[in-house]
């Protein structure tokens, strides 16, 4: 498998429990470098628990999740604090329901995401109070890497637009091009597509591959559009009561048995058979 | 093209037909009023009740007044459902009409327009007001009254200038703000009493200390959000001020600190001496002197702050500031460490808190910690959110009429030749604070200035209407 030549994101016996709940089992997985890798599965399945440990939003309870670099760097994402996955590791998210900063306009929320730069570009604030430093020329360079992505999510003219008024599919190409002005290494989106019409869901495709064509990102996706996952990503593990069922290229996943069935359902004599299998 | 035609006369004997039956129904709702008032009026006050001298009830009839109730209820019904109801939908209508041209941003909004102008104009205001004061008293010392209003006023805008950076800005209750203009007041007063260190010494020093403590609390409490953040900084206020009353080798306890140094034209004092300030300057002295240029220091300070929080809302972590307050957990996913950042909007809040302090302990000569409680953090409070969080302007509109307000009502003397002798506005004080929250409430309810500005532009400025915008929650 090519993923596993190169990976970008490694996890291994990633377990996340919640008191009795046990979120995600023993989930290992790789995601390849310069991939589109998804990862489906059914409602409650513990997709977005796993988004959210690589993310440094939960600490998993067992497990080890390694992020490497293009420079051979590699980063422990569980030790991490949360800012430093985002700042330190390159990996950035959007989320489920979408988490705009809906009173600052367009502009500034691109602005914001490239607060670490710009935060050093300033002295810390303290050059920056006094005019002093080069921050003027740091922050016209980050006007341009925004106008850059909001040319290419085709919402240029809507800059000094508040986020807020945004239509729901602009907000979620928005979300991305903040992600992306981070300048991660993992792109991580929780349902990009969810909410989108087919011509919306169509753009965004378009927009994850050229985001990986030319940029170092690799991206790491949640979804429930198979039109989205079986088209664009590259490999796709699918998860099934916090447990891996099956990992692999699309047209693999597609034709496995366990997946069809945990996305179908069994008939009655089968689980049958599958318990008779386990018991002996 | 007949179709217009066709319809119109139509159209014109139905507009007849409601008008008439509109006349009819005003009529019948009029005389229900006119009964209800009836009703409501035979027990309350169809007979008058007295205490006769044997001790005996006397009942004086006195349905003339009943009488005439009703009629004027009959009339002011009719005229309401007749006049008033029209106009009020038609200007609805109109309202809805401007709402949806506007859409949700208002680009030339009331508040854009005020901005505009009031914002230079109050500086004018501000920086000619000793002149003014004196020019409209007749005289210098005649002015003092207006002068001290002054520096009230003022002091009580760069607190809420030095709050709306938390508040309106972060989106940080904090119910304990006073604590830090006492961190401020009490570190000029112990430095200058202890120490013999010059005001424009200690002026940082108490600045910087009451950051530390900004720090100092912001680190335990700031994991905590919303509700009980604010009571946690409520706490604390009230700590700072039980510690100031208790400790009293230090502080003097409840009995404060007085006769500390006056404030000194940089190390010329405002005396009668040869070496003061009027003797240098070759003119004669006056005692208002010293309160002018309290004025214009408290002036400067305010300005400063203001100076100050434009500035960082332009730099990044202003946005950080004003993005914590719309999303703490995007911010997170964007790689900002999101306790410093509220750290640092608590550590410049409290900054300009110590600052006011300080000039508050120098210019009263003498503090305590009755001077500290918690209705001042009230008021700072209701200044910013009255102003409308984060607006700069508002604040300073809302500071001038939360202050001032009060004072004027002293000043309405001739009142008393309207609702007689012994009337005293001043004390109607409360009630007319409360109505007027109650009318913020309903017409204005994201304060007098709500929109957003934005602080940087690609193309076109335009405000962000305040409905989008968070109060933050944490």
């Amino acid at each position: 498998m090519h993923w596993q030549r190169d990976p970008v994101l490694t996890v291994e016996h990633l377990t996340m429990r919640f008191g009795g709940l046990v979120a995600v089992n023993d989930l290992s997985f790789e995601a390849g470098r310069s991939d589109i890798t998804a990862l489906i599965g059914p409602n409650g399945a513990g997709k977005t628990t796993v988004f959210n440990c690589i993310t440094g939003f939960y600490k998993p309870s067992e497990g080890m999740l390694s992020l490497r670099h293009q420079d051979g760097s590699a980063l422990l994402l569980e030790r991490l604090p949360g800012h430093r996955i985002a700042w330190k590791a390159k990996v950035a998210r959007t989320f489920q329901n979408i988490r705009l900063f809906s009173g600052m306009t367009v502009l500034e929320n691109l602005l914001v995401a490239q607060h670490n730069p710009l935060m050093i570009a300033s002295g810390f604030t303290f050059l920056g109070v006094l005019g002093l430093g080069g921050y003027a020329a740091s922050e016209r360079r980050a006007v341009e890497k925004a106008t850059y992505w909001l040319d290419k999510i085709r919402l240029l003219d809507r800059a000094d637009d508040p986020a807020g008024d945004l239509p729901y599919g602009a907000q979620r190409r928005l979300e991305i091009a903040r992600a992306m002005c981070t300048d991660p290494a993992l792109l991580c989106l929780d349902e990009p597509a969810a909410g989108l019409n087919p011509r919306e869901s169509l753009e965004l495709n378009e927009l994850l591959l050229s985001i990986r064509k030319d940029h170092d990102t690799s991206i790491l996706l949640i979804e429930h559009d198979m039109s989205v996952v079986m088209e664009i990503s590259d490999h796709v593990v699918v998860l099934d009561y916090g447990t891996k069922i099956s990992d692999g290229t699309p047209a693999e996943v597609r034709s496995d048995q366990r997946v069809i069935a945990a996305y179908l359902g069994v008939e009655d004599e089968e689980v049958a058979e599958v318990e008779a299998e386990v018991g002996a | 093209m007949d179709a217009p035609r066709t319809i119109a006369p139509i159209v014109a004997p139905a507009a007849a037909r409601t008008a008439a039956s509109d006349i009819g129904a005003a009529l019948k709702d009029a005389g229900l009023t006119a009964l209800i008032t009836l009703g409501l009026s035979i027990p309350i006050l169809a007979y008058k009740t007295d205490q006769g001298p044997a001790n005996e009830l006397i009942l004086t009839p006195r349905w003339r007044l009943v009488a005439l109730l009703c009629a004027l209820a009959f009339v002011v019904r009719l005229a309401m459902r007749l006049v008033g109801v029209p106009w009020l939908e038609a200007r609805r209508a109109q309202s809805r009409k401007e709402a949806v041209r506007t859409a949700s941003h208002e680009t030339k909004g009331l508040g854009y327009r005020v901005g505009i102008l009031a914002g230079p104009l109050l500086l004018g205001v501000a920086l000619s007001y000793p002149l003014l004061a004196a020019l409209a008293s007749g005289g210098l010392n005649e002015s003092r009254y207006w002068v001290d209003l002054g520096i009230l006023i003022l002091t009580y805008v760069m607190l809420g200038w030095g709050l709306n950076i938390v508040v309106g800005l972060a989106g940080l209750l904090d119910l304990g703000y006073v604590a830090f203009y006492a961190v401020g007041a009490y570190s000029y007063a112990l430095l200058a009493t202890t120490f013999g260190l010059s005001f424009w010494i200690c002026l940082p020093i108490a600045g910087i200390l009451a950051a530390l403590w900004g720090i100092l609390l912001g680190f335990p409490v700031l994991r905590l959000r919303g509700d009980y953040l604010a009571i946690v900084t409520l706490a604390f206020g009230e700590i700072i001020r039980l510690v100031l009353i208790n400790w009293v080798e230090v502080t003097g306890g409840g009995a404060g600190i007085s006769s500390i140094p006056r404030v000194s034209f940089f190390g010329l004092p405002f005396n009668a001496d040869e070496k003061g300030f009027a003797a240098t300057l070759g003119i004669p002295f006056n005692a208002m002197h010293r309160i002018v240029f309290l004025y214009y220091l408290i002036l400067a300070l305010a300005l400063l702050t203001n100076f100050v929080t434009l500035r960082l809302r332009k730099l990044p972590i202003g946005r950080a500031w004003e993005a914590l307050r719309e999303d703490e957990i995007a911010c997170r996913s964007l790689g900002i460490n999101t306790r410093n950042t509220k750290l640092t909007a608590f550590a410049m809040g409290a900054m300009f808190g110590g600052f006011a302090g300080s000039f508050f302990a120098v210019r009263q000569g003498f503090i305590s910690p009755e001077s500290f409680n918690f209705l001042e953090s009230a008021v700072v409070l209701a200044i910013v959110v009255l102003g409308g969080m984060g607006s700069q302007l508002g604040v300073a509109i809302a500071a001038v009429a939360m202050v001032g307000g009060p004072e004027l009502l002293r000043n309405l003397g001739f009142l008393s030749a309207v609702f007689g002798q012994g009337f005293d506005p001043n004390e109607y004080r409360l009630l007319l604070f409360g109505l007027a929250m109650v009318a913020m409430m309903v017409w204005r309810p994201r304060g007098l200035i709500a929109q957003r500005e934005p602080s940087i532009v690609l193309k076109e400025r335009k405000a962000i209407a305040g409905s989008l915008v968070k109060e933050g929650h944490g």
